[in-house]
């Protein structure tokens, strides 16, 4: 997508609109969020070599053949790939590189010129991206996507699946689904509080701050009950205190059970939170591997070099 | 010229039940609107449909009088579905295109000279709606305090108006507090961001557009009875954007905001008509600047003004919050 200069724009915004008091608050969180880190079972991809589609001993996702071409420029055009149930796959590379592409036709977003994809188990391929989301499969977008007339809470509730209230008859009579708002509220609090939002539940979520915004739709995506969460750049425009307690975040959610795919172009953010680390470039998977390994492979550090985007501190 | 006369009229026009007609269709686009975000520019093609649905059925085909209420909003569910199917999985803008071209498209075939045997073509259909008038038990006269009185005819039909009004509204308060309006709310801010929390927003921005469609067409029908008469002409585009003034004065997404939209701009449109009127009868304007046959236009333009006025200083409609407007560009 072409929303890469706006990026740049949206980074700054959010650097400035972060106060002190909600930086060092972050920094807590950031701490906490690591002391409490189990330490990642390595083991079921223990031993895996680098390989670009290397099998995984139990993939939730398994994608085979996926290319989506743009006119003349393939974005994507990914042989075989396969997600390790369980785990913090991060998938890095360069800016263009089809990270976000692959993300919107593995979701539903977009679709596939050619390929096929299960999540699951079973085929996914072709399937609605609100079908895909109720298999639990549930995303996130690189620009936050709050609800902005909607309140905090309200965002959260929405998010819920299996609402009776959500049937057109039933709307009109309350009765039928006020009980379950009582439910819904209670655990969309749970996780406000969590991601240290509950204070805000009764304000617009267009009153946030750019940080803000990204927790709430963290926690949104968490309402759902996936079992797979796809993060497109959550930490892009963060500052460095808010990506830490965003990190800490990510890990909880693998310790609850559910595999996670994150995008990230800045290899650095990574590689301490990944189990396995999958680069793309040019729209095609060139290495993948556990994070030690991929830090030195010579194939990613060209891929990063050639575009220029290996200095430090390079945001989009 | 005789202010508190001014006045009156004003306040009867407000309550009239061509107020009552234009409050409901200006709900169903507050449903598309102001609750889904949903670009329909031809409700006036909703109304067109409700009104003949009746019309035709009584009229020419001779079918009792309820029948044809059902056509009528039969007919505007249809519409719905045609507008809506090919477009609602594309850009929002499309939809507006498509309304806006159905509408006009059927006021001109309506009218054609070929449908003359159903239709009436550019004559229309009349007296479909006596049963109902039969049914009047307000005696004969005139009810009220000078010029805000109303025949027993027109408060017939006001009941039925404001009474379907305030039943619509109250289904409309009930649907957009409940999850399902939620679900329409969050379509209307971001639609990839609901479709990504696993709903369905195609099919919700389809049942957005038929309620509201259909309530558009029990405007038609209500407009069908009370006037008793329907003619391909009286449904052009510009109710359409008659509509859009009433909802975006009144406040786009609040639920009394079409209600309130209406009343202001019925007042507002006979105060400026009747005062008009008035300054030419007395002297106070010259009949060399104007005719009385530029007194209907001008209303419009006079309207058109206050319009801009309320868009430039109370942007989000009387009723509208300012605090969530302010929130829609961020
Ligand atoms: N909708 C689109 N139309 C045309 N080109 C696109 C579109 N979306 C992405 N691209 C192009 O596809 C390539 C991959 O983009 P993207 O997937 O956004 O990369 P990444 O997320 O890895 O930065 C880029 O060259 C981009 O310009
Ligand atoms: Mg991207």
């Amino acid at each position: 997508m072409t929303d890469e200069p706006k990026d740049v724009q949206g980074a700054a915004d959010e650097r400035a609109e972060l106060g002190d008091s909600e930086i060092v608050e972050a920094r807590q969180l950031a701490e906490e969020a690591v002391e409490e880190t189990v330490l990642p079972d390595e083991s079921a991809l223990a031993g895996l070599t680098g390989t670009p589609g290397i099998a995984k001993p139990d993939p939730i996702l398994v994608a085979d053949g996926v290319s989506r071409a743009f006119g003349g420029l393939k974005a994507v055009d990914v042989g075989h790939l396969e997600v390790q149930r369980g785990t913090i796959t991060s998938l890095i590379g360069p800016n263009g590189a089809g990270k976000t592409t692959l993300f919107n036709v593995l979701t539903g977003f977009d679709r596939a010129d050619s390929g096929t994809w299960s999540f699951d188990g079973r085929p996914a391929a072709g399937l609605a991206a609100h079908k895909m989301a109720r298999r639990g499969m549930v995303r996130t977008f690189q620009l936050t996507k709050a609800l902005t007339r909607l309140t905090v809470l309200e965002n959260m509730k929405l998010a819920a699946v299996g609402q009776r209230g959500e049937n057109f008859f039933n709307a009109l009579v309350p009765p039928l689904w006020r009980p379950q708002e009582g439910g819904l509220e209670k655990r969309a609090l749970e996780l406000l509080d969590r991601f240290k939002l509950a204070h805000m539940r009764d304000s617009f979520a267009g009153e946030l701050s750019g940080g803000q915004r990204k927790l709430l739709e963290m926690a949104r995506a968490l309402m759902v009950g996936p079992s797979m969460v796809m993060l497109d750049e959550p930490m892009a425009g963060v500052n460095p205190a808010l990506t830490q307690s965003l990190l800490g975040h990510v890990r909880a959610l693998r310790d609850e059970g559910m595999t996670v795919l994150f995008v990230e172009h800045d290899m650095d953010v990574v590689m301490g939170i990944s189990d396995w680390v999958v680069c793309m470039a040019q729209g095609q998977v060139i290495a993948e591997g556990p994070p030690e390994q991929i830090r030195s492979n010579r194939t990613v550090i060209d891929a990063y070099l050639g575009t220029r985007y290996d200095e430090p501190g390079a945001k989009e | 010229m005789d202010i508190i006369d001014i006045l009156l009229s004003a306040l009867r026009g407000a309550f009239a039940p061509e107020a009552a007609v234009y409050a409901l269709a200006a709900i169903g686009l507050n449903v598309h609107f102001g609750y889904t975000g949903l670009l329909n520019f031809g409700q006036v093609g909703f109304m067109l449909v409700g009104a003949y649905g009746l019309a035709i059925s009584v009229s020419t085909f001779g079918w009792p009088m309820w029948v044809g209420v059902l056509v009528g909003l039969l007919c505007a569910a249809v519409l719905a579905l045609l507008l809506g199917l090919p477009t609602l999985r594309l850009r929002g803008d499309y939809l507006a295109i498509v309304t806006i071209a159905a509408a006009e498209i059927m006021r001109l075939v309506y009218r054609a000279e070929f449908a003359n045997d159903v239709t009436g073509s550019v004559y229309g259909l009349q007296q479909f709606a006596n049963p109902f008038f039969e049914l009047n038990p307000i005696p004969t006269g005139s009810y009220g305090v000078g010029r805000f009185s109303y025949s027993e005819r027109d408060l017939w039909v006001m009941l039925l108006g404001w009474t379907l009004v305030a039943v619509v509204a109250l289904m409309v308060y009930l649907l957009v507090h409940s999850p399902w309006g939620r679900v329409l709310k969050g379509i209307r801010e971001d639609e990839d961001a609901v479709r990504a929390l696993g709903k369905n927003v195609f099919g919700f921005k389809i049942q957005s557009l038929l309620i509201g469609g259909v309530i558009g067409g029990l405007a038609g029908v209500m407009f069908a009875i009370g006037f008793q008469s329907v003619q391909p002409d009286t449904f052009n585009p510009e109710i359409t954007f008659f509509l859009w003034t009433v909802l975006l004065m009144g406040g786009a997404g609040r639920v009394l905001g079409p209600i309130v939209g209406a009343w202001m701009f019925w007042f507002l449109l006979v105060l400026m008509d009747t005062s008009l009127r008035q300054a030419l009868s007395a002297g106070y304007i010259s009949d060399s600047i104007l005719s009385p046959s530029d007194i209907g236009p001008l209303r419009f333009a006079v309207v058109g003004l206050l319009l801009m006025l309320i868009m430039i200083y109370r942007p989000q409609g009387v009723l509208g919050s300012r605090r969530e407007m302010l929130l829609r560009d961020r």
